[in-house]
């Protein structure tokens, strides 16, 4: 005799613009052999066998690419290493907010990487190039733990007050994250470039430290913390 | 990014900075009000007219309505770019609040000084 199976309840948020007037919620189940665990991503992409227009974006499924953020249960988490079991039900599914809604869970995520773009992500480096890599101490590589792990989910600038009302002006936490990791490199020499454009009452300093960016990042870096450490160093070098 | 214009210190660095140093004078002179009203309990006006007459009190409270300026406009002007997406209006209510922010300040320096 088999054991009865045990439902686990959704209710999922769905746009189609080709069709949908406007969004609404759909509610859904699943029945699982009790004792059983998924994941959120698993549980969707069952969702999918029962419902195949159902629309959500995943890649490594492992928690490493950062595509299949989605706001559950109204915390922004990735759906990959997020269980079924740690959550109340019915299991309410929407996208990420504040950035436009292509289709079901997914987003389109150009504002945000705008806003990356603007605190240019890479090494600046203007001396001759060495022979061999440019070397760093051990001491001066720890300065980047804890800055360099982001997998640019947009987890917490999705979940910033500050980037929802102002999300053209503001970086957002991922980007300031990123800021604070190059004016951290010991190799990079546009320091002074990068603070100077970061003083302006927007980009940086919307930020107001209610951490909703350290709460809901799943690889538990702390955006504010990075925020905190540019504004130090824009004191150090604007007094 | 364009200049904000009607920010107090024009700048991020610096509103935050004055943001932080008048918000500790305010606490200093909230504790020290707070302080000295347990410590009088029969507070009648001779009392407070005597400490209001002291030129260090003068000196404190000058500071702490010029904190109250500068923080109240560095705050509410941040409430007001966060909320008001109408530029007009949102143009309108910043002088405004300037406006009323400095009158508040020179009205109290004249209470201050007729104590």
């Amino acid at each position: 005799m088999s054991a009865a199976l045990s439902e686990i309840k959704f209710s999922i948020y769905r746009y189609n613009p080709e069709k949908d007037q406007k969004p609404y919620m759909q509610e859904m189940s699943l029945s699982v052999e009790p004792g059983k665990d998924l994941m959120v991503l698993g549980a969707l992409k069952q969702l999918k066998e029962i419902d195949e227009t159902l629309t959500f974006r995943h890649s490594c499924g492992e928690g490493v690419c950062g595509s299949d953020a989605v706001n559950v249960n109204g915390k922004n988490r990735l759906c990959c290493i997020t269980p079924v079991s740690e959550l109340t039900q019915p299991i309410v599914l929407r996208p990420i907010p504040s950035l436009p809604v292509i289709r079901d869970l997914v987003v389109d995520m150009t504002p945000f990487y705008q806003q990356y773009e603007k605190v240019d992500p890479y090494l600046i480096n203007d001396t001759p190039v060495p022979a061999t890599e440019r070397l760093q101490s051990p001491s001066d590589r720890a300065k980047l733990d804890g800055l360099y792990e982001c997998i640019l989910c947009a987890c917490c600038t999705t979940a910033c007050p500050s980037y929802w009302w102002n999300p053209d002006k503001f970086l957002g936490p991922a980007a300031l994250l990123q800021a604070s990791r190059f004016i951290s490199d010991s190799r990079d020499t546009a320091k002074n470039e990068r603070l100077t454009k970061l003083e302006d009452a927007y980009s940086l300093y919307r930020c107001r430290g209610i951490m909703n960016c350290a709460d809901v990042c799943p690889k538990g870096l702390n955006p504010t913390q990075a925020i905190a450490h540019i504004r130090t160093e824009l004191l150090r070098e604007g007094v | 990014m364009v200049k904000s214009v009607l920010t107090f210190g024009q700048n991020g660095l610096s509103d935050w900075l004055w943001q932080r140093v008048s918000a500790v004078i305010l606490a200093l002179y909230t504790i020290f009000l707070l302080g000295y009203i347990l410590c009088h309990p029969g507070l009648d006006f001779a009392v407070w007219q005597t400490l209001y007459a002291h030129p260090a009190m003068r000196l404190f409270t000058l500071f702490a309505l010029l904190s109250l300026l500068i923080h109240s406009w560095i705050g509410i002007w941040t409430v007001l770019t966060d909320y008001i997406k109408y530029v007009y209006l949102r143009l309108f209510l910043e002088i405004a609040l300037v406006l009323a922010l400095a009158i508040y300040f020179v009205w109290g320096i004249q209470i201050l000084w007729s104590v």
